[in-house]
């Protein structure tokens, strides 16, 4: 049995002594090195390109234009690919673009010899530009008769939707609500993934194959074939261990340039590593949302009706497209029921900033930024505790919305947790009216967030298991591994149902469309919920076939026996009638009737489960130098069963790390006039260290999901979405001062609390 | 990958100067945590290098005899904050220079570096401007001993002639004997990052530890290069111990220090910071001199 111990991490050996093989480790002897030129306007067209010098360059073999690429169009969401034209990706970018469309666009690539070449090759090319000015704020683009960023999109509006639960305009006519009122911001943030975007592309036997560091291989291998306008089978993607995603490796980024790139040099071996400053601004971001919204509450707390306005700050290109922002606007109809009515409406706006596509927890660490922000404000309008006005309004057990159900509720659980921890009741007295420079507060956040992407698109997932002679088995799916030990949780499951020990259970760590099966890859929390479903799914088809086996070997009717311990048994008295290893020398070496045994199954997966989760914080705010320190904080959640305790802690220390990022000092900044990307590396963009990071604590409620395949639900991304907001109620109950945009950084801090004469 | 034209490894202070006399567009490069990040960024890409990293009479911390302590310039922050000399007589400057990047960024950087980088932010420089360090500037045909607030002379820009090396960083005895200092760096980060200020205070008390006897409060980003307050400083020697010494302190010191606006931090803001640290870094410094303050 494995399932809910601590299993060590299947690759922890491999990674910690260096052996482990990551995309720079498939290195080809000779390989070129490319490098990009980027637009230095936000917006405009390429009018010409002087490439004379640059080719002259010793080392240099080729340069390309935005001139040169192939006319196509193509769309680079990591999203299954759809086979009704109305819910298709938005292909709208060509692997070079000569529409320059933010400060940073890829305009131009060089291949030489080495990476100094490449890199002065890049200065030595002259661009004319004929610039547009730039639209770089929402409200800006969405001015009257401002030229639209995508001609597709005359009034930079890429979609808006809308619903409305009950009826809003006659809920709020209830005599003696009151109303409230709020904006909330939310930042461009960047996921600082260690391992920057890297890429090896090289021809072989007429094929183009890439390796690549992404979380979507067989997505990436679909649109390298729509990119390049060749055969997808055409196409081979090697995916080995990757140094972080966190969504921005969930968007094919530069995969097809540089599978092109090989393709114009005859097939060699080419090497696209992105430096640092151009991740930061030319892969993707988190989107930047803008959020108004107005709630109608009785005195004793109840939500009667409430609405929504949400903008998304898109970006340049349509990557994922509206699905972050739709997603947001339902998590305000999710998280907490009105009583009557709820209405929402949401925008994702084309801009000339860099583009947005996903990022760990897909618009949710946004939205609930802003409900958790404006809940606060009216638990202290209406002197009530922040937990029992959640608690009134929050969601219950058998809750569906958009086919999302709420099968298990460890909310109130997750919040005596969080309580207990943090000393909540004790210390709200305490902190009443502090005086002095030095105050200290707390606050939560709570937060529901879905488990895949059902029933929106499709689920399916992959597994083959391949019974070896010595009783071990070979597991290989079409999930990727990207540092949140996937492999481990899998290798569990598999030991789990086939009752064998976990070190018999040999993970294929490394994704190749040639020979994986398919999977969407490694996004919105789903893999341990559908992927494992698949696990689960294919051991079980594995199981069958060796007792089928063993009932051959053994000359035993159907139905006595059962595999158990690693041992063949009498289902009756549990004794031992032959090993694994027995059955499995058997079934490929007899002569009568040879069978490798295996099982390779797809399953599609048509249930979502809602995870839950809450953040408590003990603060202390520095008033004259606008400085925070976090000195509790825990994040307790509603995962289900939890499959393996420590690697589910590690788990969400890393989006505890984030979201406090995220609150305290993480945005990108830009030129207000140009779109120029100021901070775009690691000294300026303030990520937070370790000497910034306090003790995280993690705990779980104790509750299992009928619905995931071992009990469990969504972990992944949930941790990073509720402590920015509990920071920022804990920053109103220490010093009553509203912060409504993120991150609150100590010169926002300094000004805001100046401006409230503290 | 950095893009380098040449490098030169210097076996000796002579050879070093030979070779930057020959080329007069070569730079010193010493520890590189400088250098080699705007060769990165571009700014010095395809630069000719003189390296005087081997030049190992141009490291570590010892005691003259007349009582001043010198400082070679190749130590690096993390030989500096270690050393018992340091420790026992400087311990601000050691604690100061402890703050610095991080633990790899220490154990490169240099002192010398630090300070002939040039720029303002620099976590040493503010520390040994409170200390009055005198520099030792060696050239092709004499040396030359200068205080280092004559070594700055703008932003990036420090007062080193083409062959010139810098050789030894003099605290001489009458500026650390009897004084305490603290040293607080303002960042966005508790590590890895620069500063948004920086503030070192360094004083003396009267025997019977309630009175000021001698201040010196220095700031880095507090204008285009690290500077001294010295109004501010004037202003509350010989007074006592109290909430109108160190408001008078802070608000003498707004009058002197130039802040500016950049996308990293308002003035404002800085303006704010240069009020609140430097009354934060005496009320340390008095500390540890033994003195008592109130409330």
């Amino acid at each position: 049995m494995s399932i809910g111990k601590s299993i060590k991490r299947v690759d922890a050996f491999e990674k910690v002594t260096g052996r482990a093989k990551y995309t720079n480790d498939y290195q080809i002897n000779n390989a070129y090195v490319a490098r990009i030129l980027h637009s230095t306007i936000a917006n405009g067209i390429v009018k010409s390109i002087d490439i004379s010098e640059a080719v002259k360059l010793e080392g240099v073999v080729k340069v390309v234009t935005c001139f040169d690429v192939p006319d196509i169009t193509f769309p680079t969401a990591g999203h299954p690919f759809s086979l009704d034209p109305k819910h298709m990706d938005i292909a709208d970018r060509k692997l070079l673009n000569q529409r320059v469309r933010y400060y940073g666009d890829d305009v131009a690539a060089v291949v030489a010899k080495d990476e100094i070449t490449a890199a002065r090759a890049v200065n030595l090319i002259k661009v004319e530009y004929e610039e547009y000015e730039p639209i770089l704020s929402i409200e800006d683009a969405l001015k009257e008769g401002v030229k639209p960023i995508h001609d597709d999109y005359p009034d930079n509006i890429l979609a808006h939707s809308s619903y409305e639960i009950g009826d809003y305009e006659n809920a709020i006519k209830e005599e003696g609500l009151i109303a409230f009122e709020g904006e909330y911001e939310t930042p461009t943030v960047k996921h600082c993934y260690i391992e920057s975007a890297v890429s090896y592309a090289y021809e072989e036997k007429g094929r183009t194959v890439v390796v690549t560091s992404t979380q979507i291989p067989h997505i990436v291998r679909r649109v390298v074939g729509q990119a390049l306008g060749i055969g997808w089978g055409k196409v081979r993607v090697i995916k080995p261990y990757i140094g972080g995603g966190f969504g921005g490796k969930q968007d094919v980024l530069y995969e097809p340039l540089n599978a092109y790139l090989s393709k114009i040099v005859g097939g060699r071996c080419v090497k696209l590593n992105i430096p640092r400053e151009e991740n930061f601004v030319s892969t993707r971001v988190r989107t930047a949302m803008k959020f108004k919204i107005k709630s109608y509450v009785r005195p004793d707390g109840r939500f009667v009706a409430r609405k929504i306005e949400l903008y998304g700050n898109k970006g340049a290109y349509a990557s994922h497209g509206h699905s972050m922002v739709a997603k947001a606007c339902n998590a305000f109809k999710q998280i907490y029921q009105d009583e009557i009515a709820t209405k929402g409406d949401a925008y994702t706006i084309f801009t000339n900033m860099p583009t947005s596509g996903a990022m760990r927890a897909y618009g949710i660490p946004q939205i609930t930024f802003a409900v958790e922000s404006h809940v606060d404000e009216i638990a202290k309008a209406l002197k009530l505790d922040p937990i029992e006005i959640r608690k009134l309004n929050m969601m219950k057990l058998g809750f569906v919305d958009n086919g999302i159900k709420c099968y298990c509720n460890g909310l109130e659980e997750c919040i005596e947790k969080g309580k207990k921890y943090i000393d909540w009741d004790n210390k709200i007295i305490e902190y009443k009216n502090q005086t002095g420079p030095i105050r200290k507060g707390v606050g939560m956040a709570i937060f529901s967030y879905a488990t895949g992407v059902y029933p929106i698109s499709l689920e399916t997932a992959s597994c083959r298991i391949i019974l070896n002679q010595d009783g071990s088995v070979q597991v290989q799916m079409g999930a990727t591994e990207i540092g949140q030990g996937a492999d481990t949780v899998f290798a569990q499951m598999v030991s789990e149902v086939l009752d064998i020990p976990i070190e018999n259970v040999h993970m294929v760590s490394t994704q190749d469309t040639d020979i994986t099966p398919y999977d969407s890859g490694a996004y919105a929390s789903r893999q341990s919920y559908v992927s494992g479903m698949a696990a689960k799914k294919a051991a079980l088809k594995l199981k069958e076939e060796i007792i089928a086996h063993a009932n051959f070997m053994l000359k035993l009717p159907l139905g006595n026996i059962d595999l158990e311990r690693n041992c063949i048994v009498n289902k009756k008295t549990g004794e031992v009638l032959c090993s694994l290893e027995e059955v499995a020398m058997h079934a490929l070496y007899n002569k009568e009737k040879s069978v490798h045994i295996r099982a390779d199954i797809t399953n599609q997966c048509k249930s979502n489960s809602f995870s839950l989760g809450v953040c408590f914080v003990d603060i202390e705010v520095d008033i004259p130098l606008g400085k925070i320190k976090v000195n509790k904080v825990i994040n307790v959640h509603d995962c289900g069963k939890v499959l393996n305790p420590e690697l589910a802690a590690a788990q969400v220390h890393g989006g505890m790390s984030m979201s406090l990022g995220f609150a305290l000092s993480e945005h990108l900044i830009f030129d207000k006039k140009t779109g120029r990307p100021l901070n775009n590396n690691l000294l300026d963009y303030k990520l937070p260290t370790v000497m910034d990071t306090p003790h995280l604590e993690a705990q779980f409620a104790d509750t299992y999901d009928i619905s995931g395949p071992f009990g469990n639900k969504a972990l992944g991304e949930p941790p990073t979405i509720p402590v920015a907001p509990a920071i920022r109620n804990a920053i109103l109950n220490a010093t009553g001062v509203s912060f409504n945009t993120a991150p609150f950084t100590p010169q926002r801090l300094v000004e805001k609390f100046k401006e409230n004469n503290l | 990958m950095y893009d380098i034209k040449k490098i030169y490894k210097a076996t000796s202070v002579q050879d070093a100067i030979k070779h930057l006399v020959d080329d007069p567009n070569a730079l010193i490069i010493a520890g590189g945590s400088d250098i080699l990040i705007k060769i990165h960024k571009g700014k010095l890409a395809g630069c000719s290098l003189v390296s005087i990293h081997d030049i190992d009479e141009l490291r570590g911390v010892s005691m003259q005899d007349n009582g001043d302590i010198k400082i070679g310039p190749l130590t690096s922050f993390s030989n500096l904050s270690k050393d018992h000399i340091i420790k026992r007589y400087i311990p601000v400057l050691g604690e100061a220079v402890d703050q610095v990047g991080g633990p790899q960024i220490r154990n490169i950087g240099t002192i010398g570096g630090n300070i002939s980088n040039g720029v303002t932010s620099a976590d040493s420089a503010s520390t040994l401007f409170a200390l009055n360090a005198m520099l030792e500037i060696t050239g092709p045909n004499n040396s030359r001993i200068i205080p280092i607030s004559e070594y700055y002379l703008g932003p990036g820009k420090v007062d080193l002639k083409n062959g010139e090396v810098l050789t030894a960083i003099i605290i001489t005895k009458e500026n650390y004997e009897d004084f305490t200092g603290h040293y607080i760096k303002y960042a966005m980060r508790e590590a890895m990052d620069i500063a948004t200020l920086g503030c070192c205070v360094t004083c003396k008390l009267n025997d019977q530890k309630d009175t000021i006897k001698d201040v010196h409060l220095a700031y880095g980003v507090a204008g285009p290069i690290p500077m001294r307050c010295p109004r501010a400083e004037k202003s509350i020697i010989g007074m006592k111990i109290s909430d109108e010494m160190f408001n008078t302190l802070g608000k003498i010191a707004l009058t002197e220090v130039k802040p500016r606006t950049s996308w990293r931090a308002s003035k404002e803001f800085r303006l704010q910071l240069v009020e609140e640290l430097c009354k934060r870094s005496l009320k340390e410094a008095i500390k540890k001199s033994g003195g008592v303050i109130n409330g």
